[in-house]
C-alpha cells in the first residue's frame, strides 16, 4: 500500500508532472509512446488515490472539529434540566452528526485508500414505519411541514438511500428507498429531484470542492409526530446502530467508495480519457 | 571475477564529421549494439538511422598486441525519417534493434528496425570489378554502338576492397504501434517483430505478408493495462518464444498449440512486495529486456532496479535476483521528473551463461557472476580507459562516510547511461555503448 507519509502536496505535484508529461508526449517526435504514457497514467492514478484520501481525511477532520465545537457550544448554552424540544433535537442532531462523523472517520482504513465515504452519508434504522407509501406524498407534505418539526432528509443520488435526521434520530426513509429501488434503473437521471439545499449541509459543501462536486439532494420534510424525544432507548439504539454499522459501512463502503470516488473525480474525467485517446 | 578486472579497452566512435570528443549530436547516440554469431562482426545502430559494422582483425604474429582489435568495416544509412500522412505522425529513423542472421555464404545479413519498418541488409565485399565492357566505358558512360569496331571479353580486375550494403528486403506496414524488438528464429527462415500490443511472424523471404501470433490489444483501449515490452525466440526450440510485459510478467508461448498464441503455456511473475509499494511501483516493475540463456534453460529479465534469472521450469518466482542500483529506490521521484525512470536497460549473458551484465548510470555497468555470487561495477569513460589500462572496480556510496574512491549517489551523472551492451558469443569481449561512444573491452592477454 502506498505510504500514508506521502502527503497530498507530493501527490498533487506528481499529478501536475504527470499531466505535463502526457501533454508533452503529444508533440514529441515519433508520436505518442504508448508504453510510457501507460506508465505515466499509473503514476497519475496512484497520486490521485493518495490525494483524494488525504482530502477526505482533511474533510473529516474539519467536519469533526466543527461538529465537536458546535456541540460544545450548545452544551454550554443549554440547561440540561429544562430542555426545549427544539433545542433537544438540535443537540441530539449535532451529537448524532458528531458520532456519525467520528464513526465514519474512525472506520476508514488505509486499505480503503482513496475510497472514503461521503461524510454526509448516514446509516440508520427506521425508527418507525413510514406512514407515507409513496415518495410524492413526501413532496406533497413538504408544503405543509410543521413549524415545530426540525427534520433534515438527505437523498444520496448514488446509493438512493434517503436518510432523515429528525429530532436527533436518524431514519432511513424506507418508502423512498423502496420507491427508488423499484425503479432500478435506480441511477437514471429521472430519479434526481432538484430541491433547495438546506443551510445545514451547505456549510459542509463549502468545505471542499470534492463534496461540492457531489450530486446531493436535500429537502426538508415532515416530522413524525409521535416520537418521544427523551426516550433513552432510542439513544442506545443509535449507539448500537453505529456499533453494528461499522462492518456494514466497511462492506458497503467498497461499493459506495467506488461510486463516491467516481463522482468526486467527475471533474477530472476529461484528462483521464485524454490519456487513452490514441 | 578475475577476468573482468583486467581489461584492455578500446575506444571507438562512429565516424562522423560533426562528432567531437566533448559534444555530439542527437543522431550520434548509439541505440543498439549486437555481435554476430561468430563474434567476428559487431554492429551498432544510432538515432540517426545509421548502422556501423566493426570487424575484428585477424590475428597477426607480427603484431600480437593488436590481437583482435575491431575496426570499422561498413557504414550505411539503414532508415530515413518518414512521415505518416494519414496519422500526421513523424516516424523516427532511430534504429531500435539489430539482429544478425547466421552466415551461410561469403556475405553477411542483418535485420535492422526502427519504429515501423524492418529491413534485411546484405553486407558483402567486393574486391574485383569487371572491366572491358563493349557498350560502356570504364567510367560507365554509354558508348555509341556505331563507334564499336571490335568486340572484347570483359575481365575481372582486382580493386581495393569495398564493402557494400544493400537492402534486400523491406518489411513494412505491419505495425500500428512502435516496434521494440526483433528476434530471428533458430530455423533461420522466420523471425518475429514485436510492438507494444502485437507480435508478428515473418518469413525472411516474404515481405508482403506477416502473421499475427500475439495480440493483447483490448477491444476498448481505455481498458488497456499492459503492453508488450520485448520478445525473443528460444535459442533452440523453433516453436517457442517469450515476451515480457510492462506489468513485470513473462509469457512463454508455443506456436504449435494454436495459430494465435494469446494463451501462454507458461507465465512467469513474482508477486509484488506490498512493503515496497510506491507511486512508481508499476514503472519500476516494467520489464525492459528479456533474454534466453544460450543453453535455453533460463530467462533473464531486466526491470528498472534489478536483473532476474528465471528457470523455465519454475514460474512463481525467479531463480536469482540481482540488485543493479538499489540506491536509486529513494530517488524515484526525481528520476520520474527527469524521465530517467523510463530508461530501458538491456541485459546480456556471457557465452557460458555464467555471468550476466547490464548497464547503469554514470557510465557504470555491472556484472554478476552467477556461480560465485560476486558482482563488480565498472565504468566506461575516456579518463579511465587508456589503452591497456586495467579497469578499476567502482563503488557507489549509499550512506555514511564516503571513502576516497567511492562516488556518492547524489554525484551520479544521470545523463550518462549505459543502456546497450553486448557480449561476444565465445570470448570475454564486451561492447558497451555510452551515449555516442562505443567501448570495447576484452580480457587482457599476457
Amino acid at each position: 500500500m502506498i505510504s500514508t507519509m506521502e502527503c497530498a502536496a507530493d501527490a498533487q505535484s506528481l499529478i501536475s508532472i504527470s499531466l505535463m508529461k502526457i501533454h508533452n508526449s503529444r508533440t514529441q517526435r515519433g508520436g505518442i509512446k504508448l508504453h510510457k504514457n501507460l506508465l505515466v497514467s499509473y503514476v497519475l492514478r496512484n497520486a490521485r488515490q493518495v490525494y483524494i484520501k488525504e482530502k477526505y481525511a482533511e474533510i473529516y477532520r474539519m467536519q469533526q472539529y466543527e461538529e465537536v465545537m458546535t456541540v460544545c457550544n450548545e452544551i454550554q448554552e443549554l440547561n440540561p434540566l429544562d430542555l426545549d424540544a427544539e433545542d433537544a433535537e438540535d443537540e441530539e442532531q449535532a451529537a448524532a452528526h458528531a458520532r456519525t462523523s467520528s464513526a465514519i472517520f474512525g472506520c476508514s482504513s488505509l486499505d480503503d485508500c482513496s475510497k472514503e465515504p461521503d461524510p454526509c452519508y448516514y446509516r440508520s434504522c427506521c425508527m418507525e414505519p413510514s406512514p407515507v407509501p409513496h415518495c410524492d406524498q413526501f413532496t406533497a407534505n413538504n408544503s405543509s411541514s410543521s413549524s415545530h418539526c426540525n427534520k433534515t432528509t438527505v437523498l444520496d443520488l448514488d446509493t438512493h438511500v434517503v436518510t432523515t435526521v429528525e429530532n436527533g434520530y436518524l431514519h432511513q426513509d424506507c418508502c423512498c428507498c423502496d420507491a427508488l429501488q423499484c425503479g432500478q434503473g435506480a441511477r437514471s437521471p429521472a430519479r434526481k429531484r432538484k430541491v433547495e439545499f438546506s443551510c445545514c449541509v451547505s456549510d459542509v459543501e463549502d468545505v471542499s470542492d470534492f463534496t461540492a462536486a457531489r450530486k446531493r439532494v436535500k429537502r426538508e420534510d415532515c416530522c413524525y409526530s409521535n416520537i418521544d424525544y427523551t426516550d433513552t432507548s432510542n439513544i442506545s439504539n443509535l449507539i448500537s446502530i453505529f456499533g453494528s454499522g461499522f462492518s456494514g459501512l466497511l462492506s458497503r463502503q467498497s461499493d459506495l467508495e467506488q461510486i463516491c470516488s467516481k463522482q468526486v473525480l467527475a471533474s477530472l474525467g476529461a484528462w483521464t480519457r485524454a490519456i487513452v485517446a490514441f | 571475477m578475475k577476468c573482468f578486472s583486467r581489461y584492455l579497452p578500446y575506444l571507438f566512435r562512429p565516424p562522423s564529421t560533426i562528432l567531437s570528443s566533448t559534444c555530439h549530436t542527437e543522431a550520434d547516440i548509439i541505440s543498439t549494439v549486437e555481435f554476430n554469431s561468430s563474434g567476428e562482426l559487431l554492429a551498432t545502430g544510432d538515432k540517426g538511422g545509421r548502422v556501423v559494422v566493426f570487424q575484428r582483425e585477424q590475428e597477426s604474429k607480427s603484431q600480437p598486441q593488436r590481437r583482435g582489435e575491431y575496426n570499422v568495416y561498413s557504414t550505411f544509412q539503414s532508415h530515413e525519417p518518414e512521415f505518416d500522412y494519414l496519422k500526421s505522425l513523424e516516424i523516427e529513423e532511430k534504429i531500435n534493434k539489430i539482429k544478425w542472421l547466421p552466415q551461410q555464404n561469403a556475405a553477411y545479413f542483418l535485420l535492422s528496425t526502427n519504429d515501423k519498418t524492418v529491413k534485411l541488409w546484405k553486407i558483402s565485399e567486393r574486391d574485383k570489378r569487371p572491366e572491358g565492357y563493349n557498350l560502356k566505358d570504364d567510367d560507365g558512360r554509354i558508348r555509341d554502338p556505331s563507334t564499336i569496331t571490335s568486340l572484347r571479353v570483359p575481365v575481372l580486375q582486382p580493386m581495393d576492397l569495398m564493402v557494400e550494403a544493400t537492402a534486400r528486403r523491406v518489411f513494412s506496414n505491419a505495425h500500428m504501434y512502435h516496434i521494440n524488438s526483433i528476434s530471428v528464429n533458430s530455423d533461420y527462415q522466420t523471425y518475429i517483430s514485436t510492438d507494444d500490443l502485437r507480435v508478428n511472424l515473418w518469413n525472411l523471404e516474404i515481405t508482403d505478408r506477416s502473421f499475427n501470433i500475439v495480440d493483447i490489444k483490448p477491444a476498448n483501449m481505455e481498458e488497456l493495462t499492459e503492453v508488450i515490452t520485448s520478445a525473443e525466440f528460444h535459442p533452440q526450440q523453433c516453436h517457442t518464444f517469450a515476451y515480457s510485459s510492462s506489468k513485470g510478467s513473462i509469457r512463454l508461448c508455443d506456436m504449435r498449440e494454436a495459430a494465435l498464441c494469446d494463451k501462454h503455456c507458461k507465465y512467469f511473475e513474482e508477486p509484488e512486495d506490498p512493503s515496497t509499494r510506491s507511486f512508481f511501483s508499476e514503472i519500476i516493475s516494467s520489464i525492459s529486456d528479456v533474454k534466453f540463456s544460450h543453453n535455453g534453460r533460463y530467462l533473464m529479465t531486466r526491470d528498472y532496479l534489478t536483473v532476474k534469472v528465471w528457470d523455465l521450469q519454475m514460474e512463481n518466482k525467479p531463480l536469482e535476483t540481482y540488485q543493479v542500483h538499489d540506491y536509486l529506490r529513494g530517488k524515484l521521484c526525481s528520476l520520474y521528473e527527469n524521465d530517467c525512470i523510463f530508461d530501458k536497460f538491456e541485459c546480456v549473458w556471457n557465452g557460458s551463461d555464467s555471468v550476466i551484465m547490464t548497464g547503469s548510470y554514470n557510465n557504470f555497468f555491472r556484472m554478476f557472476d552467477r556461480n560465485t555470487k560476486r558482482d563488480v561495477t565498472l565504468e566506461a569513460s575516456r579518463e579511465n580507459s587508456k589503452p591497456r589500462a586495467i579497469l578499476k572496480p567502482r563503488k557507489v556510496c549509499v550512506g555514511g562516510k564516503r571513502r576516497k574512491d567511492e562516488i556518492s549517489v547524489d554525484s551520479l551523472d544521470f545523463s550518462k547511461k549505459i543502456l546497450h551492451t553486448t557480449w561476444h558469443p565465445h570470448e570475454n569481449i564486451i561492447a558497451v555503448a555510452a551515449t555516442n561512444n562505443l567501448y570495447i573491452f576484452q580480457d587482457k592477454v599476457n
